[in-house]
């Protein structure tokens, strides 16, 4: 089957580089084999919120300068500062052209609530979760009700509630806690370990007693000026959170839950239905396998579903996430990157050939393995035995050279890198 | 300890993992993200279904420990294969699901009707061959209120579902007196498992293969004798009966695939993935000499149409929706179909987006399911009556009943279309 474009991977990178690309005219094809790791995250999306010393960062301008000293490996390095500024500004666009109501802009990270009752700078959050905006410095409502769900254990109000009120944004707060006992959901307390947002959103959205809903949410609420919920309301989009928070007439904000979390679980929902719509055609529980090369250029591919019709195509887009996806594989002593063998980045702190660099010691330090991945160039090309394949580009957490986690820049990465190789790819076709 | 003392001493004290024969051991690669039951269209409308995480590998590893801990409410799943669409970790837990409840049977305690309806609604071609010769009576009597309350009444089979009509003579006696001759004198040549439905219920449709291929200059043979593929044993409780019907069917498509050297072709979907994958993953039957000349019609015509063999269509100027089959997109068969299609003059195709249909095979015609099936389904009908289409189509035969039942337009089989568009 012949394609302009195949996207190896069907998570945040590979849809926003799939998007941008069927806005332009390019017919692609996605190769995804299974829910990607934005189902599992937050919501919000970092651009750059620290440095490797740790010092934070309060916009990507201005942290841009000692990010390029400490870490010239990074993807952002890579491409440059005015490109990446660009990329992000464009994908504040394309997320409100999607639909995704988020909130925050490049210019200066804000910071949001965590489910931990911390606060952490970020670059886009969802509208409904509780937020500093820039201009203020302390939250704006001073009565907060921290609500929790009876038997649900993956969100603890008073872990949020005793955390919260340490930050001097939140000291002049009077939080309570209480929890809402919800009768619709008894019949998943027979099964303790299947008692998660999932399924809690997918039973309430019967609405089989929704005015009760309402009735015990203002009941907790009291006379909070803002309540603090899991997000357990709505698995499809924001629409039942919208019709609680009008049908209680309250400031209702969620947070998000141990995984999965609906708060990604309906950007990705609103990204693959945009895609789709676009025109884009999606190969679900399928996995790329191999290459065929035609000189440096990649000819085909082969998937475990299409071994013996490969799918052609001018241009390949690696977008394959990391090891939760199985776009890094490792054994014992190796780490590769399983579809095009691509070489594995080093970063000096990371070096994939030594081995006891991999981890630290201490569980909670940032670990060095997450700075594995692919090398990249200044278009997002991959590199595989020294050289800078032509038709090959990389989105997203399968580059190397940073950890997205110790750095607060995972998202960033992926959509950034995703809309410059679209960008390449749209020039190079024309 | 150097890393090599490391390596080495781990590798030593590696104790051989416990080995279950005849127990797939993907369960084991399950880290618990819950992908799967968000993606369940059964536990999301029915919450007696634990989700496929519980009952396909959580369950797994309780039931290995001790039959006793078999949950009956694995019955509620439907084998749409979602899950396993959706597990980032290739997790066969529809497989899992499945094979579970056909290795618990004795744990199981159906009410005696229930037997005896799933019974009814397995032995697809036992019941067109008792229904086909009496077809008009049997589908004006079928067709009667009073008929489907009593069927409920007696065999808990929903008397809101249509059942399905069958044809008055099967397919095979009419290929026999009136194609077998004909066929025979094409150079080219392919097999056609035809299944019950085609047999049974839409000789049409087999009908419509043989004018495409004809016009292709390609002639169309059956298998010596087929029989159901077994798919719906499989899932309603009757393994050995479905091992049966397999060792039957697979003995048949060897001696076409082997000593005819002929390629094999299935119009229906799910019977199609069947002879493929589950003979293997659920059944454990050998089908490695067969597998890879086992196909569904429009892979096979989207490689001919490729190698510009093809027939001549007419302007179509009509706008359709296709809908992907849960099984047409495990298999990933859905871009086959598209490409095919793409070749009929001025037909608009749109994609509806990819969701169970709900009736998932005999699942939505027990009266236990009747209001889950349909509630599964009733996004993409609201999608469907929407869209103003002029055909939904699709290659499962269930989901047509389904759509011609739910919706107001109706479904065709992508051979159909093309069939209408021959020149």
């Amino acid at each position: 089957m012949k394609f302009d474009v195949a996207i190896i991977g069907g998570g945040l990178a590979g849809l926003t580089c799939g998007i941008a690309l069927q806005q332009q005219g390019k017919r692609c094809v996605m190769i995804n084999n299974g829910q990607a790791a934005i189902d599992f995250s937050s919501g919000s999306m970092d651009l750059l919120s620290r440095l490797p010393d740790g010092k934070p960062v309060d916009d990507l301008a201005s942290g841009y300068d000692g990010l390029a000293q400490q870490l010239p490996q990074h993807p952002y390095c890579v491409l440059g500062k005015e490109n990446v500024l660009a990329a992000a500004r464009r994908f504040e666009q394309l997320a409100q052209s999607v639909g995704l109501e988020l909130v925050g802009s490049s210019e200066r990270n804000h910071l949001r609530v965590t489910p931990l009752g911390g606060l952490r700078g970020t670059w886009l959050s969802c509208a409904s979760v509780p937020l500093l905006n820039e201009e203020e410095s302390v939250f704006p409502h001073t009565r907060i009700a921290v609500l929790g769900i009876v038997g649900y254990h993956d969100f603890q109000p008073r872990l949020l509630a005793d955390n919260l009120v340490q930050n001097p944004a939140f000291s002049h707060c009077s939080v309570t806690t209480a929890y809402l006992n919800i009768p619709e959901l008894d019949q998943l307390r027979s099964e303790a370990r299947e008692f998660r947002s999932v399924n809690i959103s997918q039973l309430l959205e019967h609405e089989l007693a929704f005015r009760d809903l309402v009735q015990e949410i203002r009941n907790a609420a009291g006379d909070a000026q803002a309540v603090f919920l899991p997000a357990c309301f709505g698995i499809e989009n924001a629409a039942f959170f919208n019709r609680l928070k009008q049908a209680t007439g309250l400031n209702l904000y969620e947070l998000p839950t141990l995984p999965p979390s609906l708060l990604g679980i309906r950007q990705h929902k609103a990204l693959r239905y945009h895609f789709e719509q676009a025109g884009g055609l999606m190969l679900n529980g399928d996995k790329a396998l191999s290459a065929e090369f035609d000189g440096e250029r990649i000819s085909r591919i082969y998937t475990r579903l299409h071994r013996d019709d490969a799918l052609s195509a001018d241009h390949f887009v690696l977008a394959s996430g990391s090891f939760f996806s199985n776009g890094l594989v490792s054994d014992f002593e190796h780490i590769y990157e399983p579809v095009f063998n691509a070489d594995i980045i080093g970063t000096g702190a990371f070096e994939p050939a030594a081995r006891l660099s991999w981890t630290r010691n201490r569980f909670a330090a940032p670990q060095p393995y997450q700075s594995a991945g692919v090398v990249i160039d200044a278009n997002c090309r991959v590199r595989k035995c020294g050289r800078f394949l032509p038709n090959l580009y990389a989105a997203g957490n399968v580059i190397g050279g940073y950890n997205g986690l110790e750095l607060g820049c995972a998202s960033g990465v992926s959509v950034v890198t995703a809309l410059v190789a679209a960008e390449h790819i749209a020039a190079a076709q024309q | 300890m150097n890393i090599q003392e490391l390596i080495e001493s781990a590798g030593q004290n590696t104790a051989a993992p416990l080995s279950h024969p005849g127990i797939d051991r993907s369960f084991e690669s399950c880290i618990k993200c819950t992908a799967c039951t968000a993606v369940c269209p059964v536990s999301r409308q029915n919450p007696f279904y634990p989700g496929p995480k519980q009952a396909g590998p959580d369950g797994e590893r309780l039931r290995l420990k001790s039959a006793e801990l078999y949950d009956e409410a694995l019955k509620y799943c439907t084998n749409c294969k979602r899950c396993e669409v959706a597990c980032p970790s290739d997790v066969k837990i529809g497989d899992i699901i499945v094979r579970a409840r056909n290795n618990h049977l004795d744990r199981q305690h159906k009410p005696l009707m229930h037997k005896l309806r799933d019974a009814v609604l397995s032995n697809t071609d036992l019941m067109g061959m008792m229904n086909t010769p009496l077809a008009p009576i049997v589908n004006a009597v079928t067709g009667l209120k009073a008929t489907r309350f009593v069927l409920e009444k007696t065999l808990n089979i929903s008397q809101h579902r249509s059942l399905p009509k069958y044809s008055f003579g099967s397919f095979r006696q009419w290929y026999r007196k009136q194609a077998l001759e004909r066929q025979r004198y094409y150079r080219e040549k392919v097999v056609y498992y035809h299944g019950c439905y085609v047999n049974y219920n839409n000789p049409q449709l087999g009908k419509d293969l043989i004018r495409v291929l004809n016009a292709m200059d390609i002639g169309v043979l059956l298998l010596e004798k087929e029989k159901c593929c077994g798919l719906p044993l499989m899932v309603n409780g009757f393994p050995q009966r479905a091992k049966k019907q397999a060792e039957f069917n697979l003995a048949q498509l060897e001696k076409a695939v082997i000593e005819r050297e002929l390629e094999v072709i299935g119009t229906s979907s799910s019977c199609t993935m069947n002879l493929r994958d589950e003979y293997r993953h659920i059944l454990g039957m050998d089908n490695a000499k067969v597998r890879s000349h086992v196909n569904i019609v429009t892979r096979y015509l989207y490689r001919l149409f490729n190698a510009g063999k093809r027939p001549q269509f007419k302007s179509m100027p009509l706008k359709i929706a296709y809908h992907t089959a849960c099984h047409v997109d495990k298999a990933g068969w859905a871009p086959y179909t598209l490409e095919v299609l793409k070749h009929i003059p001025d037909l608009e195709i749109v994609m509806l987006p990819s969701q169970c249909c709900g009736i998932a095979g005999t699942y939505g015609f027990k009266a236990e399911n009747y209001e889950v099936a349909q509630a599964i389904g009733n996004t993409l009908f609201e999608n469907i009556e929407r869209g103003g289409f002029d055909y939904v189509i699709s290659e499962c035969e269930t989901c047509k009943w389904q759509i011609d039942m739910s919706t107001n337009t109706t479904c065709l089989h992508p051979i159909t279309l093309l069939a209408m568009a021959l020149q």
